[in-house]
């Protein structure tokens, strides 16, 4: 197995007595995507500016390709495009490339590859105040793009793109990964990087809840199947005292069931075909599985 | 790192030339500076002195408003702009160095300032020099104004850029530039002025008073210039340039302890910046 690009271990981060991030541990090795997922203020933001060494870890051990945050080689490793970016709106596309090809010292030749990447040929001399968002996301993601980066940290980096140019920038991500880069993308949602990244880590309230691939943590999650019975008008109380659940109305039976015991109450269900009118089965979705690891799970807690 | 702070350099020269801050600024000093001459050549004839002395004398007076002004509004967003646009994480994130980022930024201000300062002082002191005749001691009065103005435009773009690093948004970085500039430019002078008159003669006005004065960069550039000027008409603490207890140089000193104070401060403190 490959070492990993990046290597975080056990790590704590505090802003005064907040707790950012709490035991947090993953790891990314090249050519792999991991999604980092989490809600508002759950530390995904704090996690990447620890990784580019912009905050100093309270406990714990962040290492990019061997070597500290901050660092000459840890910084030429990692590129990065932040959840907000506008660039001068007075430079042109390729004016911003060459710049940050400046800073880290990429030959500028290169910039013209970057911006065919991207599919930024044609706009590459206008500025950057005619741009569309799309545009200038793409052009923050050639930014992120320079110079063959083994780690690619992207904060939500398709937040508020319609769905076209999200399918265009995921494949750009695939395909920097398949040159080899390892890739961090944080999301609001698994709907979105299912599919398109190879690993999910879920963070809630900056403790690391999940880490797996999609099948994984839906099996670990083991949420159970929802089988809504409508009755037969006056035969919801028979229904009721023979399965139990909860009323919803006075016709109406929600069930649950595990995956596994799924078939076994369908069956039992059959045999009370005189009192349903009908059956509604709904699987725990991506959503259900999210919410299982990110809530605050207020029902695990009070029971 | 060469290359790093002249990637910087590039990049914020350019998007000052884009702004349209060059052009403004050479325009409001050229046309100030021009009515000036044209003031002085009517000023000249009747106190039968140089136009260009005469001319840079006043305009040493009216540079010590203009020049903080535009230098100030053209840094003070510079760091703290960056950090709401969210560029200064991308910038940071590279290898450059932090101070290379100050210094860069500080180097293309400084130098679009002196841009504008060549500009327009350089072609109204031709242009006055041509139609209405001057001597070396014209030219020299000229050329020191314009080399000063440019190092006090420095040391404002100085004082800017540190603002702005200390601020971390524009909106207070925006309102320390305006509070600095009033407090440097206007009320520094009258405070002086109001203790002068109370404290009489004495040992404040010979002793203290004159190192409160260069201790202020826009007050020692007006005082180094006007104090090289014989003929020069002053009044209020300009005075003072008649019975310096130093030489006028001292005063040049002074802009550049600002200059080096202001550097180190901001350096300092984009260290410190979490973008």
């Amino acid at each position: 197995m490959t070492d990993p690009i990046l290597d975080i271990r056990n790590l704590c981060l505090s802003f005064g007595r907040l707790r950012a991030l709490e035991d947090v541990s993953l790891s990314v090795r090249p050519g792999e995507r991991l999604a980092l997922l989490g809600h508002n203020g759950a530390g995904k933001s704090t996690l990447f500016k620890a990784v580019l060494g912009f905050l100093q870890p309270s406990a714990g051990r962040i290492a990019v390709t061997g070597h500290a945050p901050g660092t000459d080689a840890a910084r030429i490793a990692v590129n990065y495009l932040p959840e907000v970016v506008s660039f001068p709106r007075n430079l042109t596309g390729r004016e911003v490339l060459v710049f940050f090809s400046g800073l880290r010292g990429a030959p500028r030749a290169a910039v013209a590859d970057l911006l065919a990447r991207v599919g930024l040929t044609e706009a590459s001399d206008r500025t950057v105040g005619t741009y569309s968002k799309g545009m200038r996301q793409r052009l923050g993601l050639a930014q992120a793009l320079i110079g063959a980066p083994r780690l690619l940290l992207l904060d939500e980096p398709t937040s508020g793109l319609d769905p076209v140019s999200r399918q265009e920038f995921y494949e750009i991500i695939a395909d920097a990964a398949a040159r080899g880069s390892a890739v961090l993308l944080s999301s609001h949602s698994l709907e979105e990087v299912q599919d398109r990244t190879d690993r999910v880590a879920i963070l809630a309230q900056g403790k690391l809840r999940a880490d797996g691939t999609l099948a994984e943590l839906a099996a670990g999650a083991a949420l159970p199947t929802r089988i809504r019975v409508t009755a037969k008008p006056g035969a919801a109380d028979e229904l009721h005292a023979a399965f139990g659940g909860r009323r919803v109305n006075g016709c109406r039976l929600e069930l649950e069931c595990p995956q596994d015991a799924k078939l076994a109450m369908l069956a039992q269900l059959g045999r009370h075909e005189h009192a349903l009118s009908d059956i509604d089965l709904a699987a725990p979705g991506l959503n259900d599985i999210y919410r299982h690891y990110s809530g605050r799970n207020e029902t695990e807690d009070r029971t | 790192m060469t290359t790093r702070i002249g990637t910087i350099f590039e990049q914020e020269f350019r998007q000052a030339r884009r702004n349209l801050w060059v052009v403004l600024a050479t325009g409001v000093l050229g046309l100030f500076a021009v009515a000036l001459a044209l003031f002085g050549a009517g000023q000249g004839a009747a106190l039968k002195a140089d136009v260009l002395t005469l001319t840079a004398a006043s305009l040493a007076t009216l540079s010590v408003y203009l020049i903080p002004l535009i230098a100030l509004l053209m840094s003070y967003d510079s760091l703290a702009g960056e950090i709401e646009r969210g560029t200064l994480a991308l910038t940071f994130a590279t290898p450059v160095r932090r101070w290379e980022v100050f210094v860069g930024k500080f180097l293309a201000q400084a130098a679009a300032v002196g841009l504008a300062i060549a500009l327009a002082f350089g072609g109204a002191g031709l242009l006055a020099a041509v139609w209405l005749g001057t001597g070396a001691e014209g030219i020299a009065a000229w050329l020191r104004l314009m080399v000063t103005a440019a190092v006090l435009g420095a040391v404002f773009v100085g004082v800017g850029l540190m603002l702005s690093a200390l601020a971390g948004r524009t909106a207070r970085a925006a309102a320390a530039a305006v509070g600095t500039w009033l407090l440097l430019v206007v009320l520094y002078d009258v405070a002086l002025l109001g203790a002068l008159m109370a404290s009489g003669e004495g040992t404040f006005a010979s002793h203290v008073f004159p190192w409160l004065v260069i201790a202020n960069p826009a007050d020692a550039f007006r005082l180094y210039n006007l104090a090289l000027i014989e003929t020069a008409p002053i009044a209020g603490i300009d005075g003072l340039a008649r019975t310096l207890p130093f030489p006028p140089v001292a005063a040049l000193a002074g802009l550049g302890l600002w200059l080096g104070a202001c550097l180190m401060l901001g350096v300092i403190r984009t260290k410190r910046i979490v973008p």
